[in-house]
């Protein structure tokens, strides 16, 4: 597969028309995350109810890749249970870093397109920004902002 | 040798055997070269002789291939002196231009500088010439304080005497390796002097790409880098004018760089030396100075000419693909053109580009707070040496032109 198959009608949709783009005002969590080698920079804003996810959005800016991904991620988490989206996060990870992905799971869908990001590896934390930020905003949103690159003072 | 004679060109790319392949199916374009250089065969050659004929270690064996190790290394220290004006005893052989001012930054900063000193940078620095001197202030409570960037992306100046009123040292890039921007080095340094501030000067991208002499510049400091101007990569070099280099105290410590060792303390070799411990990186020296040999008999004003020339045609290239904005300064760049797409982020852009075997470079270029600052979060770059050519700069523009028509 060469890149322009990569970005596929699907992956440049999501790009210049993101989903869910904007401010959630009654969101209960928000957690940015960034890539400081490339500048993008994505917050996401949840609102999460004691068992599910009841609506995501995000702002932010960078790569097609990085766009696309984090608007293709808020269509498919909307109303999912905090189980479900914390297991698709981590299934969506292993699609693009494990050194022999597993099968996506059903549920997939569109989001199977990014697996071909795996083959490119500089593009990979791209593709893995906007998820970070979810299995962040799930498990630790105390925990502050995420970053590609793990920073310490 | 006439660049623009073809027979000549075809010559000069004979010497880089990387230049000969396709990268996805494409001849390769590279235009990465403000990250790395290629390697003429010369260097490579040089680096092959001595590890198959006289690799030992240096200055203490006393065996024939320990000999002559320490002459071919000492003799490209000789070279390196020669290529920047300088005398053999101010040439340290560092790693790189990150670490001699790192060196600077220790062995100098740590002995003068204190509390409440002035530090002068400029808002176009590279991480490697803003963070050591962070961490300088940070360790001796001391302050940066910046020559601003203007819009169009040059320095400043308009107040600069008041910025290098009370300084202690004023560290500064040569070429802006983001922008293109040529630093008025010779003039910055003048004025420094005048204020009894010391100088460094951050030639990372100029050493291999237009004459740098340190006594006509009046430096005191001037760092560079082996990998970019076609030496290999893990060498570089720290000029420091004889008095100043003299006068400061060791950077790290080990064998090479005692001149005795009890339990308690030791005592140390004058400089350059004194610079240096443990096993210096040889062979990457030797060919440094193999580098240098090349570079001189190609002629580092042609280089800048023909460099130039590139980048002149390059920014005429962009202008004509909609939506295409230029950083950094309208004329009088080096060879080098960051720009950003509207269509397209930077990232989109440079893995695009590969596909068509062109090299380019897209992110923040290690400054980020300058980006930041021209309120652009990440850029590509094309910069150029003097085995690219007008064709391939076209070429550019028809690969541009398609990115975009897939993106906008």
């Amino acid at each position: 597969m060469n890149l322009e198959e990569l970005y596929q009608e699907i992956i440049l949709d999501h790009s210049k028309r993101p989903r869910n783009f904007g401010p959630l005002p009654d969101a209960t969590v928000t957690v940015k995350g960034d890539n400081p080698s490339c500048g993008d920079e994505v917050e996401l804003a949840v609102k999460l109810s004691p068992d599910r996810i009841e609506a995501l959005k995000f702002t932010g800016q960078g790569c097609a890749i990085c766009m696309a991904s984090a608007s293709l991620m808020t269509v498919k988490m909307k109303g999912r249970s905090r189980t479900e989206a914390a297991d698709m996060a981590h299934a969506f990870r292993e699609m693009l870093v494990a050194q022999e992905p597993p099968e996506p799971p059903a549920n997939f869908g569109d989001l199977q397109v990014f697996s071909a990001v795996r083959r490119f590896p500089q593009r990979v934390k791209c593709a893995t920004l906007a998820w970070r930020a979810l299995e962040q905003a799930l498990s630790a949103p105390e925990a502050g902002p995420v970053s590609t690159e793990e920073s310490r003072d | 040798m006439n660049l623009s004679d073809d027979r000549a060109w075809e010559a000069i790319r004979g010497d880089f055997p990387i230049l000969d392949q396709q990268v996805n199916g494409h001849p390769i374009i590279y235009f990465d070269n403000a990250a790395t250089s290629q390697k003429p065969r010369s260097v490579i050659d040089t680096l092959t002789r001595y590890y198959e004929c006289d690799n030992s270690n240096v200055h203490r064996g006393l065996h024939e291939l320990s000999n002559r190790a320490t002459e071919a290394y000492e003799g490209a220290r000789t070279r390196l002196a020669a290529y920047l004006g300088a005398t053999d005893g101010e040439i340290v052989f560092t790693r790189g231009t990150t670490e001699a001012i790192n060196l600077v930054a220790r062995a100098w900063g740590d002995q003068n500088i204190g509390r409440g000193d002035v530090i002068l940078l400029t808002e176009m620095e590279h991480h490697s010439n803003l963070v050591p001197w962070q961490l300088l202030a940070r360790r001796r409570g001391a302050t940066l304080r910046f020559v601003p960037v203007t819009p169009d992306g040059l320095l400043d100046l308009s107040n600069l005497d008041a910025l290098l009123d009370g300084a202690k040292i004023f560290s500064f890039v040569h070429i802006s390796n983001s922008l293109g921007t040529i630093n008025p080095a010779a003039e910055l340094c003048a004025r420094a002097r005048r204020a009894g501030v010391v100088t460094l000067v951050d030639a990372a991208q100029s050493a291999g790409h237009l004459p740098v002499d340190v006594r006509a510049l009046g430096c005191d400091f001037l760092a560079l880098s082996g990998h970019k101007m076609c030496g290999p990569t893990g060498i570089g070099a720290l000029y420091g004018r004889r008095e100043i280099l003299e006068g400061m105290e060791p950077f790290h410590g080990g064998g090479e760089m005692i001149a005795s060792v009890q339990f308690q303390e030791s005592q140390f070799k004058p400089a350059p030396h004194r610079f240096e411990a443990g096993t210096p990186a040889i062979a990457q020296s030797i060919g440094l100075g193999a580098a240098a040999d090349y570079l001189d008999a190609m002629g580092r004003d042609r280089i800048f000419e023909h460099d130039r020339d590139l980048a002149r045609q390059a920014v005429a290239v962009l202008e004509d693909i909609p939506g295409v904005r230029i950083l950094g300064p309208r004329d009088e760049r080096a060879g080098l053109v960051s720009f950003v797409m509207e269509s397209a982020h930077a990232h989109d852009v440079v893995s695009m580009a590969d596909q068509y075997g062109l090299a380019l470079r897209g992110g923040h270029h290690c400054t980020q707070p300058l980006l930041r600052k021209l309120g652009v979060p990440a850029s590509c770059r094309a910069s150029f040496y003097f085995y690219n050519t007008p064709a391939e700069v076209e070429r550019m523009g028809e690969i541009l032109r398609k990115i975009h028509a897939f993106f906008a």
